[in-house]
């Protein structure tokens, strides 16, 4: 049963990611992008990660893909065109794509040989308890500190988006 | 355990002393910003920033008087990242002084150009003194979204709207590339402190590969963020569409910022696999080197010129990280606060010569400088000196510790290609000054009186070029002995 639910909603994510790239319309890509969050928000809750997995659902599947979608239709984004400038990239870009995935699963498969399917409700230790534990004792800095990036995001999209200064 | 434990102390807050008041400054500039009103003069917040900047200069011997580290092994006090936040401030310094009198004349002078200087310059210094990879990433974040916007800071201007969307859009790229290469480290150690993944890695029973392709995957995204080709493709770009102050900020502060995560993360966390990335690095110190020089040769643009050659010096700095050693590193601290003193003096002299809308940019427009402003020019002059690499300059010392740490380490071949490189340099940095002093000015017109802040900033940097070009070890000294890591 796990290993099903994994196979699905892996598979899931990776169609979704598939269609993002390939499809032509941005609230098309946009939908995809949503039914890939979904799926991870469940892999993560396989993983006994529960607060991720509701914060994945609630932050990206809920609040930033209703920003995006909301951007798309206001901008009125229509169907992107091609390009043909691409010249080298074009040839080289999904071969070269296929390589590193190939790789990288490669690497995978061999360091991690010995490891164990996704069992459900095996691994603890993701609540939101811990989670705001570490959060609050170990990283707290980092925690304090994402304030800032956060800060400076929002002073730059001020800068970029305010009116001519005369 | 009681999360008191966890709180933290006197000592954690003076390590962290000179971010602290970057960002305290930061945050009191921005009241300041939204009390000053629309229609004033804006410079004052720059006068602000400047004081703020200097605080957080004398708060770094504080930091180093403090040793160790802090906030539960987030941020590490050590003279390695002492040197740094000193070099990165000093640049931010200098972009300040330039800048104020820059901005009134593009008629831009906002205080959340100050605002992003500091916070960069917060970044850039959590970049030096991190010993965990998240706060690395934080670090690298905040520095590279303030760049960004700092890079565009110019709205009416195209190439600059160009240069900060290119730099965006790459740069996310590679920090993509960085932080994808820490969730593998993770997955392999289980750590994500660079002390604790350097005692995972040597206990050597994680896989090999995966390791080898983690470390490859931060390489790629610390690569971009220093330039090396041939991830190199944004940087000539980005600097000849930021405005003037702004490259010399980019090409000196944050690259030396990203060289200090660079060096302490190889030479520590993956300190075992120094034997498997040194040909990767080789390669990529000659490639630095070979395509900045020779992309530099045909420029007519002396900004692009400068960024190609801020290219091929980050190659240079490459070869003293190749050797993997003590001397190394302290050769590749040494050049970067050289570079940081040579180049932004260089820009500096631009930010002034390019004029209101930077319309005079190309070697043309600097032929017969020397008649029209004797001082500017022979201040310019000084710094391209030093960029070539002339003796009684501090670029010379410069190239010779790197090159004589990489004979030490046997690396003879690099040697000589990167001195062949360092021979093909001269000619472009030579031909700006032939043409400031071989040519009569193409315009009788008079020259504008140059501000006080540019200035003083060339002074400052030809007066740091000629006296470290003299005693190199008043520097030079302290980056040989902070230039070792605990092992």
């Amino acid at each position: 049963m796990d290993v099903l639910l994994f196979t699905f909603f892996a598979l899931v994510a990776i169609v979704g990611a598939v269609s993002l790239v390939v499809q032509k319309h941005p609230i098309s890509s946009a939908l995809s992008l949503v039914s890939v969050m979904v799926a991870l928000s469940v892999l993560f809750l396989l993983l006994g990660a529960e607060f991720i997995a509701a914060a994945q659902l609630v932050v990206y599947s809920g609040a930033i893909m209703v920003l995006f979608v909301f951007v798309i239709m206001l901008l009125n984004a229509g169907a992107e065109r091609e390009s043909r400038k691409a010249g080298l990239a074009q040839f080289l870009g999904l071969p070269l794509t296929a390589a590193l995935l190939v790789f990288a699963s490669y690497v995978i498969t061999q360091s991690m040989s010995n490891a164990k399917a996704v069992k459900f409700g095996a691994f603890t230790g993701g609540g939101p308890r811990e989670v705001g534990w570490t959060l609050f004792t170990q990283y707290l800095l980092p925690f304090e500190v994402t304030s800032i990036l956060i800060l400076v995001a929002i002073a730059g999209a001020v800068v970029l988006a305010r009116k001519e200064i005369d | 355990m009681n999360p008191a434990a966890f709180y933290p102390t006197s000592t954690d807050v003076l390590r962290f002393l000179p971010e602290l008041i970057l960002t305290i400054g930061g945050v009191v500039l921005l009241v300041l910003e939204a009390l000053t009103g629309d229609h004033k003069d804006k410079s004052s917040l720059g006068y602000v920033s400047i004081g703020v900047v200097l605080a957080a200069m004398f708060a770094v011997p504080v930091a180093l008087a403090n040793p160790g580290v802090s906030f539960n092994g987030m941020i590490i006090s050590d003279g390695f990242a002492a040197f740094f936040r000193m070099v990165t401030l000093l640049v931010g310094l200098f972009t300040l002084l330039c800048s104020t009198s820059y901005l009134s004349r593009e008629k831009s002078n906002s205080g959340e150009f100050y605002l992003l200087v500091l916070f960069s310059l917060a970044g850039q210094g959590i970049m030096a003194s991190s010993n965990e990879l998240i706060m690395v990433f934080l670090g690298l974040e905040i520095a590279s979204i303030s760049s960004y916007v700092l890079a565009g800071f110019l709205r009416e201007d195209k190439r600059g709207t160009e240069a900060a969307l290119k730099y965006f859009l790459l740069g996310s790229f590679a920090t993509a590339f960085f932080l994808y290469g820490i969730s593998w480290i993770y997955g392999v150690t289980g750590a994500t402190n660079l002390s604790a993944i350097r005692d995972a890695l040597a206990k050597g029973t994680e896989a090999p590969s995966m390791v080898v392709a983690a470390a490859a995957l931060m390489l790629v995204g610390l690569a971009f963020k220093v330039s090396a080709a041939p991830f190199q493709v944004w940087a000539p770009d980005v600097y000849q569409g930021a405005p003037a102050p702004i490259s010399g900020f980019l090409s000196a502060g944050p690259k030396a910022a990203a060289f200090a995560i660079f060096i302490r993360i190889f030479q520590t966390s993956f300190d075992s696999l120094s034997s498997r990335y040194e040909p990767i690095l080789w390669v990529l110190a000659l490639a630095t080197m070979f395509v900045g020089n020779f992309s530099a040769l045909w420029q007519s643009n002396v900004k692009r010129m400068l960024g190609y050659s801020s290219i091929a010096h980050a190659g240079y700095v490459l070869v003293a990280v190749t050797t993997h050693s003590n001397v190394g590193t302290a050769g590749a601290m040494f050049y970067l606060a050289s570079y940081a003193l040579m180049n932004y003096g260089a820009f500096a002299a631009i930010t002034h010569i390019a004029g209101r809308g930077e319309k005079h940019v190309s070697i043309d427009d600097l032929k017969g400088l020397a008649s029209k402003q004797p001082v500017l020019a022979a201040l310019l002059t000084v710094c391209l000196l030093s960029l070539t690499g002339v003796p009684l300059t501090v670029g010379f010392f410069g190239k010779f510790y790197i090159f004589k740490a990489a004979i030490d380490h046997h690396l003879y071949w690099l040697s000589a290609l990167g001195l062949l490189n360092s021979a093909v340099a001269a000619y472009y940095y030579l031909r700006v000054i032939s043409a400031m002093y071989m040519y009569e000015p193409k315009t009788t017109e008079h020259p504008e009186p140059v501000p006080a802040g540019i200035q003083l900033t060339m002074w400052c940097s030809a007066a740091g070029i000629l006296t470290l070009g003299v005693f190199p070890g008043l520097v030079l000294d302290y980056a040989n002995r902070f230039a070792t890591f605990v092992k």
